[in-house]
């Protein structure tokens, strides 16, 4: 789950982390205020959306007085950065920026841990970093039974810094991260940049944060920051029927159980020169109310013209999954060509069960991803 | 022989009196696998279909010399429930339990290397040497013994894997699902050593799916040390950006993690490639 910035400084800055005091407006005169109560001679005004690259997009501006405020927070609201409309901008003190530095805290698939990432290259896209100079990112592996003691925080310290003053602040920073990331249940904490001031300031400038949904049942202060899309949002709502799903666009609805069978259904239209229209894995059982549930779904989707539904039968087994579909398709009224491809324990009696029905069979993935196609061109 | 599991597996089932615990172990224990004992805190003495409940792991590993635990406990205590495990001297732990947080299985995966144990999932299927032990929730009439490994991120896609290999009579030596979360124990690298080292095995089928770089480093290990015939299936080449495909674990993230760059990461080193499930068994025995 994502949060805007404005809401990780707050996160931050409740952990002790240096962040300067900003402003949330949602209208020009909000930011007018904001700019007064500031009182400084040159601001930023910065877009929150949840997306990267808003400056290059041009959600973030400088302003040295109140015209340029009022214009730059005028342009910047309502703005359409990659589908994201700007309703919020944060209002800030502008630094004077001596150098830029990377620090994160990232779940790490390899080490099956959390580590710590550093770069002196602050304020780029780290991933552009990673791609092309990968010596200048410095990771650091975190035991989580032990977390980030004093030596450690240290010598990562000491990558950034060269001044012992700066390298004691530095560690405090970096132990305050660690116990957000892990109190949060977050998978990124990142700060970039961390900047060190013209005046010898070390200051957070920018952050981002996301955390891990399977957790968020504990935090329940995070999990209200949640502002789901439109997309989001009807994915949410498949979630709490026991359903995954995630629309694509294309005209073949799928209907599968097991995420991996899911996404392997999608590919093979896909390679058999169709769109699919979504993935939706509807998990174990042949309960008739969860085929129709998912079938309401997928009718929901106007751009459907063909409805694929791939069962493998394990411990279900499919002459039940071929007597919970037609129990389903007896309550549900449609005239959109269903192919069904059942396999697995008893497909036999199963496709026997549906012989001589409206539905097209298949016995293979590849015959199921051919039919559909067929059947979404001549539709 | 088979990897991990076999006649020798004697298995305490961790939540035995819970719903999804009582159910598989019943599929478990009819299957042939060795239970030898269940844990659920408050009801020792009780006993599951004939086998003993102890209060703790401990308790079970006194009475039982258990060296297999199957976990079926709610995901909010699956980590206790992992480091128990460890704690007792279990040497091999699988976790079943779905939506376990990151964390929680980073600090129970560290814990249980430290003593010295293996872990398989969360989030996965659980694995099967076929006509010897099952421990997990795979349905086991699909299955038949012989000689193709199967290693897999995912569950029902493993099975539809498996049921191809059986009806082109290619037995499985051992089927493994290894999980679909972004941290999970056992995984391609130390399973593919297993299979490569295990003299029943002939052949390996390795299917992956978007999400993180562990297919490339599979790759990159099969070019060094497999010199088994290995074929692949990755799911989710037409999975979009930034958008998780029912397991926590498949998400392309920051463009990297995608299909396309896995596929290419195998046929760079020589594995084939099948582009549908069904082409496994052809691929694998063209190069036996």
């Amino acid at each position: 789950m994502k949060i805007h910035e404005y809401q990780a400084r707050e996160l931050l800055a409740s952990y002790g982390l240096p962040v300067d005091k900003a402003y949330i407006c949602r209208n020009v005169d909000d930011a007018v205020r904001a700019y007064h109560e500031l009182d400084a001679p040159l601001v930023v005004v910065k877009a929150q959306v949840h997306t990267g690259g808003r400056g290059k997009a041009g959600g973030v501006k400088l302003a040295k007085d109140e015209i340029e405020l009022r214009q730059h927070a005028a342009n910047i609201l309502g703005m359409d950065i990659k589908g994201f409309i700007v309703d919020r901008v944060l209002v800030v003190k502008a630094v004077n920026i001596a150098s830029e530095y990377y620090v994160s805290y990232v779940i790490d698939r390899k080490s099956k841990s959390t580590i710590l990432m550093l770069s002196r290259e602050g304020g780029m896209d780290i991933e552009e970093v990673a791609h092309n100079t990968p010596e200048k990112i410095h990771k650091i592996v975190i035991d989580p039974l032990i977390g980030v003691p004093d030596y450690l925080a240290r010598e990562a310290a000491f990558k950034l810094f060269d001044d012992i003053k700066q390298v004691r602040e530095a560690t405090s920073i970096f132990q305050k991260l660690y116990k957000l990331f892990v109190d949060t249940d977050a998978s990124l904490a990142e700060i970039n940049p961390l900047v060190l001031t013209e005046e010898g300031q070390i200051k957070a400038i920018d952050a981002k944060m996301t955390f891990d949904d399977n957790a968020l049942y504990r935090h329940p202060k995070i999990a209200a920051l949640f502002e789901p899309t439109e997309e989001e949002k009807k994915e949410q709502n498949a979630k709490s029927k026991g359903f995954s799903y995630v629309h694509l666009g294309g005209a073949i609805g799928c209907m599968v159980n097991g995420a991996g069978l899911a996404m392997a259904t999608m590919d093979m239209i896909k390679l058999y020169g169709g769109e699919p229209a979504n993935f939706l894995d509807i998990g174990g059982s042949s309960n008739p109310t969860k085929v129709i549930e998912a079938m309401k779904l997928l009718l929901s989707d106007k751009n459907v013209k063909v409805v694929l539904i791939n069962i493998f039968g394990g411990i279900t087994r499919c002459d039940d999954v071929a007597r919970g579909l037609l129990e389903a398709f007896n309550q549900i009224k449609t005239d959109i060509p269903i192919v069904i491809r059942l396999t697995g324990t008893n497909e036999k009696e199963g496709r026997e069960l549906l012989q001589g029905t409206k539905f097209h069979l298949a016995e293979t993935m590849g015959e199921a991803g051919r039919k559909a196609v067929e059947l979404a061109v001549s539709y | 022989m088979s990897i991990l599991i076999d006649k020798n597996t004697r298995l305490i089932v961790q939540g035995i009196t819970g719903r999804d615990g009582g159910f598989h172990t019943v599929k478990m224990k009819a299957y042939g696998t060795n239970i030898v004992g269940g844990t659920s805190p408050g009801k020792a003495g009780e006993n599951v279909e004939g086998i003993p409940v102890f209060n703790t792991v401990r308790d079970a590993m006194e009475e039982t010399e258990a060296n297999t635990s199957v976990i079926f406990v709610p995901a909010p205590f699956a980590k206790d429930a992992m480091m128990e495990a460890a704690d007792a001297g279990v040497k091999l732990i699988i976790c079943i339990t779905e939506g376990v947080p990151t964390l929680d299985v980073v600090e129970a995966y560290r814990y249980i290397k430290i003593k010295g144990a293996n872990l398989i999932g969360p989030n996965c299927p659980g694995l099967i040497s076929p006509d010897k032990s099952m421990v997990g929730i795979m349905p086991t009439m699909i299955f038949k013994q012989g000689s193709t490994g199967v290693i897999s991120r995912s569950g029902t896609l493993t099975y539809e894997v498996v049921y191809n290999l059986t009806s082109n009579g290619m037995g499985q030596s051992t089927a493994v699902g290894v999980g679909g979360d972004p941290i999970v124990g056992l995984y391609y690298q130390e399973l593919l050593e297993m299979f490569q080292n295990d003299p029943e095995t002939d052949s390996i089928a390795l299917i992956g799916e978007i999400g993180g770089d562990a297919e490339e480093r599979a790759a990159e290990y099969i070019k060094k040390h497999v010199t088994k015939p290995v074929a692949v299936f990755i799911a989710g080449q037409q999975a979009p950006p930034g958008k998780q495909m029912g397991h926590a674990g498949a998400i392309i993230s920051s463009g990297s993690g995608t299909a396309a760059e896995k596929i290419a990461a195998f046929e760079a080193v020589g594995v084939p490639v099948a582009k549908e499930p069904s082409q496994i068994p052809d691929l694998l025995k063209s190069r036996l």
